[in-house]
């Protein structure tokens, strides 16, 4: 899937469950069509229920953006993978990646829809972060 | 720093060997406080160390010990990827950064804060951590390795009475409390089968 515009930050929906993730991915898509790089990681190496770092690695490298990408995540092991994937990622870019806190579905959308607004990275997060409480 | 080839190519052997005879009863442990997946994730990770032997025992002992980490973390899956990963990983940067290995509880002190902070745990949240610190201590005053690997056993049941605050078990609360955790649990059988391989095949 090609980005339309990579001025815009990346959204990353990391999930122990492919389904969930693909899902997700699938409505943020309908709901912002292909202005922003958006990527999912579900599921452990043999997609099974679990969370592999060299899987969102890859996703944030799909969803990579110049700008930066916002990384969406389910329970505990999802967010220690996902910070394992942003070291591997390397300096300087890791630095422009950032896990959010906020609820997945509901944050994702969010983000993405402030994202194809053109917001910076750090907007996007604090936008989607202002959900939890 | 060069290993010995065949040391570590035994080393592997004797993890993936423990891990193996005990995966189902990992998956067991992590069935009554988890997601039921520890045992089989560790033995996807023991097996792709493993496949990777010949390469690694060709490699310098820190490089070796780095790669046996990132093997890990691309390959267990799950919270315990990232974990043991950053353990070797750390314990591989630390010694490349010396020219001796006699300091090791310091190299392990570094690398296990290491894990803490990948974690965001401590000792007495029913973790790993409780197994590796206690290790790290009885290293520190150079414990026998029987004395090493008794204490790591000792250190697994006794995470049986606390209660989780970290990983899927916190979601349980109190219902945490009474069984004991798996990653506690790999910890000590690893460290074991170390000691053990260490006190079969070099003087300590």
């Amino acid at each position: 899937m090609t980005t339309g515009n990579t001025a815009n930050v990346g959204i990353v929906i990391v999930s122990h469950s492919p389904l969930v993730a693909r899902g997700i991915a699938d409505m943020v898509r309908q709901m912002v069509g292909d202005c922003v790089p958006l990527a999912w990681s579900g599921g452990n190496v043999r997609g099974e229920l679990g969370t592999d770092a060299g899987g969102i690695l890859q996703a944030i490298e799909t969803a990579w953006s110049d700008a930066g990408v916002a990384v969406f995540v389910d329970l505990g092991g999802a967010e220690t993978n996902s910070e394992m994937a942003i070291e591997m990622l390397g300096a300087p870019r890791s630095a422009l990646v950032a896990i959010c806190n906020a609820p997945l579905v509901e944050g994702a959308v969010i983000a993405a829809a402030e994202a194809s607004g053109g917001a910076s990275l750090s907007k996007v997060v604090a936008t989607a972060e202002e959900l939890s409480p | 720093m060069q290993a010995e080839p065949v040391l570590v190519l035994g080393l592997i052997e004797a993890c993936r060997a423990v891990i193996t005879a005990n995966t189902d009863h990992l998956c067991a442990l992590d069935c009554a406080i988890g997601d039921g997946d520890h045992g089989s994730n560790m033995q996807r990770g023991c097996e792709a160390v493993s496949a990777q032997g010949t390469a690694l025992s060709n490699l310098p002992l820190p490089d070796a010990v780095e790669k046996i980490g990132m093997t890990l973390v691309m390959n267990i899956g799950g919270a315990a990827g990232p974990l043991y990963g950053t353990l070797l990983m750390e314990i591989g940067r630390e010694l490349r950064a010396r020219d001796r290995t006699d300091d090791f509880a310091i190299v392990l002190k570094k690398a296990i804060d290491a894990v803490a902070r990948r974690g965001r745990s401590h000792q007495g949240d029913k973790t790993l951590l409780d197994v590796l610190y206690p290790v790290q201590d009885a290293l520190a005053r150079s414990s026998t390795l029987i004395d090493v690997a008794r204490h790591a056993e000792r250190s697994a049941s006794l995470t049986a009475a606390m209660r989780a605050r970290r990983g899927r078990a916190s979601y349980l609360g109190d219902r945490s409390i009474g069984h004991v955790d798996p990653g506690a649990s790999s910890c000590a059988l690893l460290t074991t089968a170390i000691c053990h391989y260490f006190g079969e095949n070099h003087r300590a």
